[in-house]
């Protein structure tokens, strides 16, 4: 997937969204920061997630850190295959690294996700 | 993600870290480098080959007079009195409770330096010990110096590490006992050489002058890259040290834990002596209080430090520190646990943020190097 086509949050998760679905993943920079990921913990298909709020888990050798959802929405699908080879979240974050697919209730939270140039400012300003 | 904060302390190889891309976070009021590549390739390094690391951090105490062994006999659960030139013991510090102060090594310096006896604290403790030894040498002829900012400590340990060492100097640490040490020239520069660590693999720590640590630092690195040696940083110094089942202050060590529940019989001598915290380790060790013990988990999920050991519905113990273990390829876990459940292979359930994850208590080191 395109970096440009994407939508960030401040939380360092992406979207992609197309009609009312949202395919969301977490960036480059979130994945280098990390580093040494070994385990994820995906939402359950048919919940529900809101803007802001965690809908899942990524622990590194060092510490655990929570997924934000970008987005506010119903689960309908989730990478199973991602949890067992997160070593792809180092080659491909945009496109086979990707978390889940929301079938999006609302745009309103899109309005107040960033686009690619404005996360790459933050992420240089706040590392 | 981790933050720095401003007021910290910073060791003379600060910039040296930056330099070598290494990721700076606060630790126990210094700013430190976490990591460089990654944890998991600084510990396989470590592993197989050399790991470099600043430890310069950590308080350096020195001592000069008489009465030194006597005095710091009866502040460490160790016999200090009769302790040969140039060896070393780890040790713990008590207050009277018999809970844990802090854990130390004890160095009888060889002769040849300007100081006869050293103790290395852990960072975090520094002001606090101090004080607590200041305090009890008030009407004292001991000489006792803080020279932590004066010198820098870097530990380099691994299978490589002692010839890398001998290659550098005038110490060959093959040759040096564990837990000993020896005055010698590192890169031309006068050093205290110790064949010690806290990583689980062979290998030696040196003392130098803080001027010089920057060049010594370089030299070292540059010899370790050509033999598959890295810096390396917290991150990786913790998974090694829990690999190897080495107690970290703050974790498995604290001023709520007494010394008799901490399973470090060796580091622990009652017998025939006086010190402080004495009596009360003997009244905690019939008083079958909760003692460490190793876990190793289901999966790679790695439990963290308060999660709760439960057995049923019931909560048995604590977790003081867990990680995924780079080695094993599993997440590992130390903690206390009621001594009736402590029997090696006991299945328990570890609860880790609402989700009990399998675990069996399993016998520590989680990791033993081949010697």
């Amino acid at each position: 997937m395109d970096p440009n086509q994407l939508k960030y949050a401040e939380t360092h998760e992406w979207a992609f969204v197309e009609g009312d679905t949202a395919t969301v993943g977490i960036t480059a920079h979130a994945v280098e920061q990390l580093t040494d990921l070994v385990y994820m913990d995906l939402p359950q298909v048919g919940g529900q997630v809101s803007a802001g709020k965690p809908f899942g888990e990524v622990e590194s050798v060092k510490a655990t850190s929570d997924l934000y959802s970008p987005v506010d929405g119903e689960v309908i699908e989730v990478n199973t295959a991602l949890p067992d080879r997160l070593e792809i979240l180092n080659s491909d974050p945009y496109g086979q690294g990707w978390i889940m697919k929301v079938k999006l209730s609302s745009q309103d939270s899109l309005n107040k996700l960033l686009d690619l140039a404005a996360y790459e400012q933050q992420c240089s300003e706040h590392g | 993600m981790a933050s720095t904060s401003e007021n910290c302390m910073a060791t003379v190889l600060k910039d040296w870290h930056v330099a070598h891309g290494g990721r700076m976070v606060e630790f126990a009021g210094w700013l430190m480098p976490v990591q460089y590549s990654t944890i998991i390739e600084e510990h396989q390094s470590t592993r197989t080959a050399v790991g470099i690391f600043d430890v310069s951090h950590m308080g350096r105490f020195y001592f000069n007079g008489s009465g030194i062994a006597e005095f710091l006999d009866r502040l460490t659960t160790r016999r200090v009195v009769g302790t040969e030139l140039g060896r070393i013991r780890y040790s713990l510090m008590t207050n009277e409770a018999g809970n844990i102060l802090d854990d130390v090594l004890v160095y009888r310096l060889p002769d040849g330096g300007d100081a006869e006896y050293m103790m290395v604290v852990n960072a975090g403790n520094r002001l606090k010990i101090r004080q607590w030894l200041e305090t009890r040498l008030l009407n004292s002829t001991i000489e006792f110096a803080d020279r932590t900012l004066e010198t820098a400590m870097i530990a380099v340990q691994g299978p490589l590490a002692c010839d890398l060492i001998k290659g550098l100097g005038s110490v060959n640490p093959n040759d040096l006992k564990y837990y000993a040490c020896e005055w010698g020239q590192v890169c031309g520069h006068e050093a205290l050489v110790s064949r010690t660590g806290y990583t689980g693999e062979d290998g030696c720590e040196v003392i130098v002058a803080a001027d010089v640590a920057v060049e010594i630092a370089t030299t070292i690195e540059q010899a370790a890259a050509k033999i598959g040696g890295r810096p390396a940083g917290l991150g990786a110094r913790d998974t090694l040290r829990l690999e190897a089942a080495m107690p970290l202050y703050g974790h498995e060590l604290t001023e709520s834990i007494n010394a008799a529940q901490t399973e470090l019989g060796f580091a622990i001598n009652l017998k025939d002596r006086e010190f402080v915290g004495r009596d009360a380790i003997l009244t905690a060790k019939k008083a079958g209080l909760p003692t460490r013990v190793g876990l190793v988990l289901e999966g790679k999920r790695a439990a963290r430090e308060e999660c709760s050991i439960m057995l049923g519905d019931q909560k048995i113990g604590f977790v003081t520190s867990g990680t995924f273990s780079p080695t094993l390829q599993q997440a590992i876990s130390m903690g206390y646990v009621a001594p009736e459940h402590t029997a090696v292979g006991t299945a328990v359930e570890i609860d880790i943020r609402g989700n009990g994850t399998p675990a069996k208590i399993v016998a520590l080191p989680f990791y033993s190097r081949s010697q």
